[in-house]
């Protein structure tokens, strides 16, 4: 890692500096692009006391479901958590918190905190549990709450193809959160399956911007399927 | 008879416009992009980040990395995008999508929906409900009238922790088609021999009956 060029060796060295207590905001969709192998790492480093921003968190034994196996996270960030037995254990039990947003807000959380925008109004969730001790105004006669920017410690992100200066493509719809993601952590870590030389992507396809990415490593992924669904 | 949830998405496919855009909850709403009329075309959004949603996938087509809301395998159609989960939301907040067709524990009389929390049991999350309600002027809620224990879920004030405030006008359960409107439900359809009495004994909220119910046929 120098200079421009973003690439890292190993896994250990593209979470270096991760430490209890931080905040991480993870790219994916259930289990559609996801970090596999970046999650994977947080739990080898045994790193606790996590708040975690995610739309979901995993299931049990993939995914983020695998950090609560040794009871990493102490708060989940997210708009979707059914999928998971151990969430709802930990959850009953008291030893995990849970902050359930909406989706678009969550998504919209993240945009502006990478965008610098501190807090923004939303029509979403007005008169609902997610209004309760939020400051709620009317433009032009709708009602809007404001729902304050998320950013993190380190945002972890799973890409497609990434060049030497960390410009991103994503595949198809894994693509999800992880551009959100990437632009609000303070690092920014992105694995992808194939890192190419300067000059292959078309600089009009780049999804992320390589300003945005301070490190990236290349992968192999599992890749699972949540929900296999065939054409009958 | 009441309808059977295969009904139920016939009747709000015969809703669909030539290039409408749509977005389909999970349960009875995925059904009907069975029915879209012949000589109509839609393309269908889901939120996690796909426009113009196709077919589910053939053994070859399968792809993990292509997805729907529901987290099944899809495909995409010809003249589908595919973009992140903050655009998929700006084309819902910003009220582009044309239809959105989802499902609801209860609703009332003053348009309130609450279809994602039973206080008591366990909590999963709203997922994409809350900005689909909030973002759409043309929402069609289909449910069951009434609970497998005949509860009416057609209030006059929501029990249940709400979704969305005044924004559902449009109900399609399978006894009748109604619609909401200044604290009113308004009868427009009755499913095929399905009599005028048991919907009202089975609406709790205040319901209007008009003189030309229409008796829906399929």
């Amino acid at each position: 890692m120098s200079g421009l060029d973003k690439r890292v060796g190993s896994y250990a060295e593209a979470l270096a500096g991760l430490t209890d207590n931080m905040t991480v905001l993870a790219g994916g969709f259930g289990l559609c692009g996801i970090p596999e192998n970046l999650i994977g790492e947080i739990r080898r480093l045994g790193v606790r006391g996590l708040t975690v921003v995610s739309n979901n968190c995993g299931v049990d034994g993939f995914g983020l479901g695998v950090l609560l196996e040794d009871r990493q996270i102490r708060k989940m960030i997210a708009s979707y958590v059914g999928e998971n037995a151990l969430f709802e254990r930990q959850l009953l039990n008291g030893e995990l918190e849970v902050e359930l947003t909406p989706q678009g807000t969550l998504a919209e959380k993240l945009r502006a905190g990478g965008a610098g925008i501190p807090a923004f109004f939303t029509a979403t969730g007005y008169g609902t549990p997610v209004a309760e001790g939020k400051e709620a105004r009317e433009f032009n006669g709708r009602h809007y709450i404001l729902e304050p920017a998320i950013t993190g410690d380190f945002a972890i992100v799973k890409g497609w193809k990434a060049d030497h200066f960390g410009n991103v493509i994503y595949r198809h719809t894994a693509q999800n959160f992880n551009p959100l993601v990437a632009t609000a952590g303070r690092i920014t870590v992105v694995e992808v399956e194939e890192i190419v030389e300067p000059g292959e992507l078309d600089p009009a396809h780049i999804h992320t911007p390589g300003i945005y990415v301070d490190r990236i490593i290349q992968g192999s992924f599992e890749k699972r399927i949540e929900k296999r669904t065939l054409r009958a | 008879m009441a309808l059977t949830r295969e009904q139920m998405a016939q009747r709000v496919a015969r809703e669909l416009k030539d290039g409408y855009y749509v977005n389909l909850g999970i349960g009875i709403p995925t059904l009907v992009a069975n029915y879209v009329p012949d000589g109509i075309d839609v393309m269908l959004q889901s939120e996690n980040g796909l426009l113009g949603m196709g077919a589910f996938p053939t053994e070859d087509e399968l792809d993990a990395d292509m997805i729907n809301a529901g987290k099944q395998t899809v495909t995409a159609r010809k003249g589908a995008s595919i973009f992140s989960s903050a655009e998929s939301f700006a084309m819902i907040r910003g009220g582009h999508v044309d239809l959105t067709v989802l499902g609801a524990f209860e609703v009332d009389a003053n348009g309130n929906i609450a279809s994602w929390m039973i206080p008591g049991k366990l909590i999963k999350g709203m997922g994409g409900a809350m900005d689909l309600v909030a973002g759409a002027d043309n929402i069609i809620v289909t449910m069951t009238h009434a609970s497998k224990d005949g509860e009416s879920k057609l209030l006059k004030h929501c029990s249940l922790p709400l979704t969305g405030c005044g924004c559902i006008r449009k109900v399609l359960t399978d006894l009748a088609y109604l619609e909401i409107d200044n604290g009113h439900f308004i009868l427009r359809e009755r499913a095929p021999g399905v009599c005028i009495e048991e919907i009202v004994s089975k609406t709790a909220g205040p319901l209007i009956v008009p003189d030309d119910v229409i008796e829906m046929s399929f």
